[in-house]
């Protein structure tokens, strides 16, 4: 890619930042065109210095804050972002610091800094190309303002390290000593965008900007915010989905200590509001509540498991992906192999449980909450607060863990904003206690799948029909968001194409999808649908690999001819884990490869399973293309960290149904892996460049199938439920 | 009025005897650097040092703790960054989300203080704090990391 030339139009712009957030973007109105000429005197930064344009603000000492839209809840998207901007502004990277402007603040300037959804790994790939053209705009402010001072040509000068130069006389100056006069000027027609080959500061491995208060206790999560006059909030909401509140006893616990009041909270839910959420918290344990359970109250596992097996036989189902005529070419196969698969529900499990402060009055509704996606945060809070959206605001703060809970649903913030309406004036925090957190979660939705795959007499795959049959993520969240109800996103990874493609050519392909939706609301849980989708496909290719008698890898790489970025990190992984030699006493391997979030991933892991069936998993190679690497030891921190989620995943997640609500409760019964369970993981980026790929989720889909691979390589055993806890793999079972 | 000691200072606690460490440190002192995770003694977020121990103070109510126990949160680590874990985890850029590493550190310290030169199968026993962001190996680097700028200074 070469330089990239830019328009600064103001539609250009606002088309573009729409389109990124397609798949979870909100029904938010896009203002009409508005044209270069933005209003002056220019709005002021947080600190009451004017900004040179929305996404950058120079003080005098030339501190440079860049501005923020998406969230930054442990995935690096901060820095990542910053040092987009940055590169081409051609600041000093040490003099950078960070804000968030506000989602108000943004209707307010028709939505100049574009989504602020912090979803689907589109922090980065979504928004790279205007935040660099914000950075460039900028510096081309800066410099033209110091060619005004100079009275040169502004071509003749040019920025480097916050420094501008005129290059034929050698005079200098720096942003901060010119950044008030570039606020007052028009942003130039075009900016031209550095070719990738030119990149400073993208590429480059540096640390962190959040990291200082993250050591010291001086972080202020969501569950931390302290303000004047603040009350404390614990809620219980029905525990059976879709039940209801039918009545509670208040004056059994109004006069325990600190308690002010107890409110019914939507028609759901009872919330007690004391001095401190101890105090509210022990009040709500000790208060009276009588639930209208609803229709869902026998709803079970079982009874859930009777309508996917339902529909893993129905005639009817979604068409997702096809190509030859699969169920033809199963009769003239010399061998057909057959495997159901399932994936349960489970729970984001953020380490910070879900919380929002809130304060109302009549007039105006404000809402400090720690969320992926700011815009539909205060589009829940004038919903909840009754109030025209300018009359609200959200002020974000970072997240204690995001994984997609905080995205798409603002639940917490519904219930804050209920809660402070009757409390007026008074701002209350609501924080959620575990227990709740775990049993009113949006879910990591619950499939089967049924593979049948045909091989000709020579062993090759020559046909195979994937038949999901499960839940809905569209569905449940937003019916507006499919296409003529089908969840396209259900074949996640299976799909055609380059987002979320299959990695295989199969030449008589069938995928679908039975839809059906049992009463647990489901959710976008990092990674969403690929999970389980590259574990059905990853470990149904590995049995056909064993049941053709090839080699795991031979096999894939014969059927990835047409896809070659999908096998150059397959090739990758097995080359740097040594595939084909020895990986030592009683260790195997098991590959795992796919393509999401337009990246292409791949695992290879080396476990071993003793004689009393516990499962050691030594090491992990994993290799990732995003395309472009903006901050490539932020890109290991995330597929080392995947690998967590997935592990985790895989071994213990699970949320079981009974009686209509969720069984697991805290951590306890919904465990996640410790340290002492956590494999060496050695990563490669490698990034090919001319596309830009997500990081914080492909990863985590290629854990679970790779150990899965291993296992059965070690013991035979071929695993199709998770997680393992269930799993007996004793050498005698 | 319960006394207790933190960081240090000994302060007039106006809470009930039941209350939890944790609760007292980040309601009635505003010390919010301990977090609440799982209120039941598994996840580790609230960990701070109670007399030279690692606890979690979720369930340490505050009538078990008498004037004089030393309590060491994450606020009382050192005035700049500087205690070996910070610098350890500031180089190795080891927090992503960061609610778990206040917990994740102070259960650190809690190793080094009786084992400064830990092995891996230490600090797999002594560090059982979850961390769902899934920073473990970045944290285990840097405990190693700590322990040799611990050795460092110590020389010095």
């Amino acid at each position: 890619m070469s330089k990239q030339r830019i328009n600064v139009s103001r539609r250009e712009f606002l088309i573009q930042s729409a389109a990124v957030g397609a798949g979870l973007s909100l029904g938010l109105y896009l203002p009409g065109c508005s044209d270069n000429a933005a209003p002056k005197p220019a709005p002021l930064s947080e600190s009451g210095i004017p900004e040179v344009n929305a996404w950058v603000v120079i003080e005098p000492d030339d501190t440079v804050i860049i501005r923020i839209a998406r969230s930054e809840m442990g995935q690096g998207t901060l820095t990542g972002l910053a040092q987009m901007v940055a590169e081409e502004l051609e600041c000093d990277w040490s003099k950078v610091r960070t804000e968030y402007p506000t989602p108000g603040q943004s209707l307010q300037r028709d939505r100049v800094w574009g989504s602020f959804s912090t979803g689907g790994s589109q922090g980065i790939r979504g928004s790279h190309l205007y935040v660099r053209k914000g950075g460039a705009v900028a510096r081309e402010m800066l410099i033209q303002a110091a060619a005004e001072q100079w009275q040169v040509a502004a071509d003749e000068c040019i920025a480097k390290n916050s420094v501008i130069t005129h290059t034929p006389s050698g005079q200098t100056t720096t942003f901060g000593k010119v950044a008030s006069a570039a606020a007052e000027l028009f942003p130039p027609e075009h900016v031209d965008l550095k070719d990738p080959k030119d990149w400073q500061l993208i590429g480059k491995p540096v640390k962190r900007l959040d990291t200082d208060d993250k050591l010291n206790g001086k972080q202020v999560f969501g569950a931390d915010l302290v303000l004047p006059d603040m009350l404390n909030a614990d809620i219980k909401a029905c525990p059976v989905f879709g039940g209801k509140v039918k009545s509670f006893d208040a004056s059994k616990v109004s006069a325990m200590p600190g308690v002010r009041k107890v409110v019914k909270v939507n028609d759901d839910a009872v919330a007690v509001i004391a001095d401190t959420w101890w105090h509210a918290h022990q009040a709500l344990n000790a208060l009276p509540i009588t639930w209208d359970k609803g229709d869902n109250a026998n709803v079970s596992s079982a009874s859930i498991d009777a309508m996917l097996n339902e529909g893993l036989q129905a005639k009817k189902a979604f068409l997702g992906n096809e190509n030859g005529n699969a169920r033809k070419a199963m009769q003239d196969a010399a061998k057909v192999v057959e495997a159901t698969y399932h994936y349960p529900y489970q729970n984001h499990a953020t380490m910070e449980p879900m919380n929002a402060t809130a304060r109302w009055t009549p007039e105006r509704c404000e809402v400090w909450c720690p969320t992926q996606n700011g815009e539909a945060a205060l589009e829940a809070a004038a919903e909840a607060a009754g109030l025209p959206i300018n009359k609200c605001e959200v002020y974000k703060i970072h997240l204690g863990g995001g994984f997609g809970r905080r995205g798409a649903f603002h639940d917490f913030v519904t219930q804050a904003v209920a809660i402070a309406k009757q409390m007026p004036g008074t701002p209350v925090k609501l924080l959620w206690s575990r227990e709740e957190d775990m049993q009113h979660g949006h879910y990591h939705p619950i499939t089967k799948c049924k593979l049948t795959g045909g091989l000709d007499k020579n062993g090759e795959l020559q046909s195979l029909h994937v038949r999901i049959s499960g839940q809905s993520i569209l569905a449940g969240v937003n019916p507006n968001w499919m296409d003529n109800g089908v969840d396209m996103f259900t074949f996640q990874g299976m799909l055609p194409g380059e987002e979320h493609g299959i990695s295989y050519s199969v030449p008589n392909l069938l995928v679908e999808h039975a839809m059906r939706n049992p009463p647990v609301p489901p959710g976008f849980w990092r990674g969403v649908n690929i999970n389980q989708n590259a574990i059905y496909m990853e470990c149904f290719i590995d049995e056909l690999a064993h049941a053709a008698g090839q080699d795991p890898l031979a096999f894939r790489r014969k059927l990835m001819k047409d896809h070659p970025k999908n096998l150059a990190v397959l090739n990758a992984v097995a080359e740097k884990a040594g595939w084909g030699t020895d990986a030592g006493e009683g260790i195997f391997r098991g590959l795992a490869v796919c393509n999401a979030f337009a990246a292409y991933v791949a695992a290879c892991a080396e476990v071993s399973v003793n004689s009393d069936g516990q499962i050691k998993i030594h090491r992990i190679v994993a290799a990732t293309d995003p395309g472009y690497a903006v901050n490539p030891q932020q890109i290991e921190a995330q597929v080392e960290g995947s690998f967590v989620f997935g592990l985790s995943a895989l071994l213990y997640g699970e949320c079981t149904i009974k009686n209509g609500g969720v069984e697991q409760t805290n951590f306890n019964n919904y465990p996640s892996m410790l340290m002492k369970e956590m494999p060496k993981v050695e990563v490669i980026v490698m990034p090919s460049g001319g596309f830009w790929g997500g990081i914080g989720e492909p990863t985590v889909a290629v854990a679970a199938p790779a150990v899965l691979n291993a296992i059965y390589a070690a013991t035979g055993k071929r695993i199709r439920q998770i997680p393992l806890k269930h799993v007996d793999l004793k050498a005698t079972a | 009025m319960p006394k207790i000691t933190v960081n240090g200072k000994q302060v007039s606690v106006d809470a009930e005897a039941d209350m939890p460490l944790l609760w007292v440190l980040r309601e009635k002192l505003g010390l919010t650097g301990s977090k609440y995770g799982c209120g039941i003694g598994i996840c580790g977020a609230c960990t701070v040092m109670v007399d030279g121990q690692a606890v979690r103070s979720c369930v340490v109510p505050l009538s078990s703790l008498s004037e004089t126990t030393p309590i060491v949160t994450i606020e009382g680590l050192s005035s700049d960054n500087n205690h070996p874990l910070q610098q350890a985890w500031k180089q190795l850029d080891v927090p992503q989300c960061g609610y778990c590493q206040p917990g994740m550190i102070m259960s650190a310290v809690a190793l080094l203080k009786d084992n400064p030169n830990p092995s891996d199968d230490d600090i797999d026993a002594g560090v059982t704090n979850i961390c769902r962001c899934g920073t473990f190996n970045r944290v285990r680097a840097g405990i190693h990391l700590a322990a040799q700028i611990g050795k460092r200074g110590r020389s010095e």
